[in-house]
């Protein structure tokens, strides 16, 4: 069987955790080509090809795929289906734009977010925001899947796979880039990072957030936030983690001011460790917690921080 | 311009969902069911169109079972003109995959003629985040996802879009589809005179063997279980209690 497996590029750069998390889950399926598209790929395709169990890099080099768009990515992934049994990717906001247009234009239905391989048709994701679990056995001649990065390790590195450039497929001109404004952060990114410290509506306020942060520079961590506070205006909205927001599953993940509604349990129930700070000890996000501290977040965080 | 906004019924999301002891899926049999959190988005900001002088005519499509019509009733209350049932299913159990829903969709587009399709990012039931990408694809139109601002002047539409890390602005070609994020905007309630006004309005019943569409899922549901349930932790009495606790863990 062989895989295609879409590589997480962004700005000529490999996103190395998210593709190699999908290698892991890929490995499982059969030989893995990954294709490396963007407007500069090159480098990312290299970097693809150390990747262990890779055993084929495709480099595309195009302008049409130097942002992501679905468009000509999706027609470029259609041109190279035919040799193909499995077309997977990172289950990435770039990858849910393009893959379920690949799909579509193959006729076959996608499977989001696939957290377990178990067999070459049948998948476990997650519906209802996790929580329940749905196995499903694929019937048609192709699959096209995301998988859930959260829930794979990394595949390590050391592999040495052949490095072949091809074409761009005819760019449809559909749609056309006008900017990215990424979030501009010394900070690791959410979904990758170790650690990860987040604030609920119990911070109350903009300001009071600095208290999350100074926790996390101090960990050396990412910033989450729940729904409630990004809804309040304390936190930027690509902080939220949850059903409507990132998934993470970091070594440690310490919940300061949340209740743990259930749309936020399902962004991070997969953390390692939990813990919780909140003053209302009856608050569901102790349910979930290794740790539970029935505190006042502005005594308890401040010392948190000065303590590790 | 006529924009056409699909629209699922799904549990609300305020509700606990219960998988079924025999493991064959969701209990939705006497649950309380609401339109798709995103496909509120979507209708509302159709109506903002229309309010803004932009769009005439909003015309509101949802696919399934017969009991979808109480989600499009609520769509005409909010404010679209019209509505169109497609019976696909039987069983309110029975979840029609987003590649038939957007094959429908895609005939509903040719009998229609819409200058845009607003649609949800996803639905909060079976979470595939694919219809729309997908009716984009079988219509050979541009798409915007996960859209949080979106700016439609002429032949074009300006669409700022939620990606990991940050935000993406497009510039998408018309006709387009666009599906929506929850930063769009915040839908409105619908006022009990309107809710009365909504029941006169026009709902055309149709069915997915009317479009030719075949409906036969593609993925067959092996099992549906309970997510892993973590261990219990327990409560820490302070800051050092905790602070020792990982060390222990070799967390910090």
């Amino acid at each position: 069987m062989a895989v295609l497996l879409l590589a997480e590029v962004n700005n000529g750069e490999l996103a190395l955790d998210a593709t190699a998390k999908a290698v892991t889950a890929a490995k499982a399926l059969g030989d893995v080509t990954v294709l490396a598209a963007g407007a500069s790929a090159a480098a990312a395709g290299e970097a693809a090809a150390k990747i262990d169990g890779v055993a084929k890099v495709l480099v595309a080099e195009d302008a049409s795929l130097g942002h992501r768009l679905a468009e000509p990515t999706a027609a470029l992934i259609v041109s190279l289906a035919g040799d193909f049994d499995h077309i997977v990717a990172p289950a990435t906001t770039d990858a849910k734009n393009v893959m379920p247009r690949v799909a579509a234009l193959l006729d076959v239905m996608v499977i989001s977010d696939a957290t377990e391989v178990v067999d070459a048709d049948t998948f476990v994701r997650p519906i209802y925001a996790g929580n329940a679990m749905q196995t499903v056995k694929s019937n048609d001649a192709k699959k096209v899947i995301t998988f859930r990065t959260s829930t794979f390790d990394a595949a390590g590195e050391g592999g040495s796979a052949a490095v072949e450039s091809i074409g761009a497929a005819d760019n449809p001109g559909l749609s056309e880039w006008v900017e990215d404004k990424v979030a501009e952060s010394d900070r690791p990114e959410l979904t990758s990072a170790g650690v990860v410290v987040s604030g609920g509506r119990g911070v109350g306020s903009e300001e009071d957030f600095a208290l999350i942060e100074k926790l996390a520079d101090k960990l050396g961590a990412a910033v989450g936030a729940s729904r409630a506070a990004v809804d309040s205006g304390y936190a930027p909205n690509d902080l939220q983690v949850g059903q409507t927001g990132k998934v993470v599953a970091p070594e440690l993940y310490i919940a300061v001011g949340i209740s743990g509604a259930i749309q936020h349990l399902a962004g991070m129930k997969d953390s390692k460790i939990i813990v919780a700070i909140n003053k209302d000890e009856e608050a569901p996000i102790f349910q979930v917690a290794d740790f539970g501290l029935v505190a006042d977040l502005f005594d308890a965080v401040p010392a948190l921080t000065d303590a590790v | 311009m006529k924009v056409l906004v699909p629209v699922k019924r799904v549990i609300d999301y305020n509700v606990k969902v219960r998988v079924k002891a025999d493991g064959s899926g969701v209990d939705l049999a006497n649950v309380k069911m609401s339109m798709n959190p995103f496909d509120e988005i979507a209708v509302e900001e159709a109506i903002r169109l229309k309010e803004a002088g932009k769009a005439d005519e909003i015309v509101v499509v949802s696919i399934g079972v017969k009991q979808a019509q109480e989600t499009l009733r609520t769509a005409l209350a909010m404010g679209a003109d019209r509505a169109i049932l497609v019976n696909a299913a039987d069983d309110v159990h029975q979840d029609i995959e987003p590649l038939a829903v957007a094959k429908i969709l895609a005939k509903v587009v040719e009998e229609e003629q819409p200058g845009i399709v607003l649609a949800g990012k996803q639905a909060i039931d079976n979470d595939m985040n694919a219809t729309g990408q997908m009716l984009s694809a079988l219509l050979g139109w541009s798409q915007g996802t996960f859209a949080s601002e979106l700016d439609i002047d002429g032949d074009n539409a300006v669409v700022t879009r939620e990606v990991d890390g940050g935000l993406q602005t497009i510039k998408v070609s018309m006709p387009a589809i666009i599906t929506v994020d929850l930063r769009l905007n915040e839908p409105r309630y619908a006022s009990l005179p309107n809710i009365m006004k909504a029941k006169k309005k026009p709902l055309d019943e149709k069915t997915a063997a009317d479009y030719g569409v075949d409906v036969t899922p593609r993925l067959e549901i092996v099992k549906t279980s309970e997510p892993a349930e973590r261990a219990a932790g327990i409560i820490v009495g302070s800051v050092d209690e905790l602070v020792s606790k990982l060390k222990e863990a070799g967390a910090v």
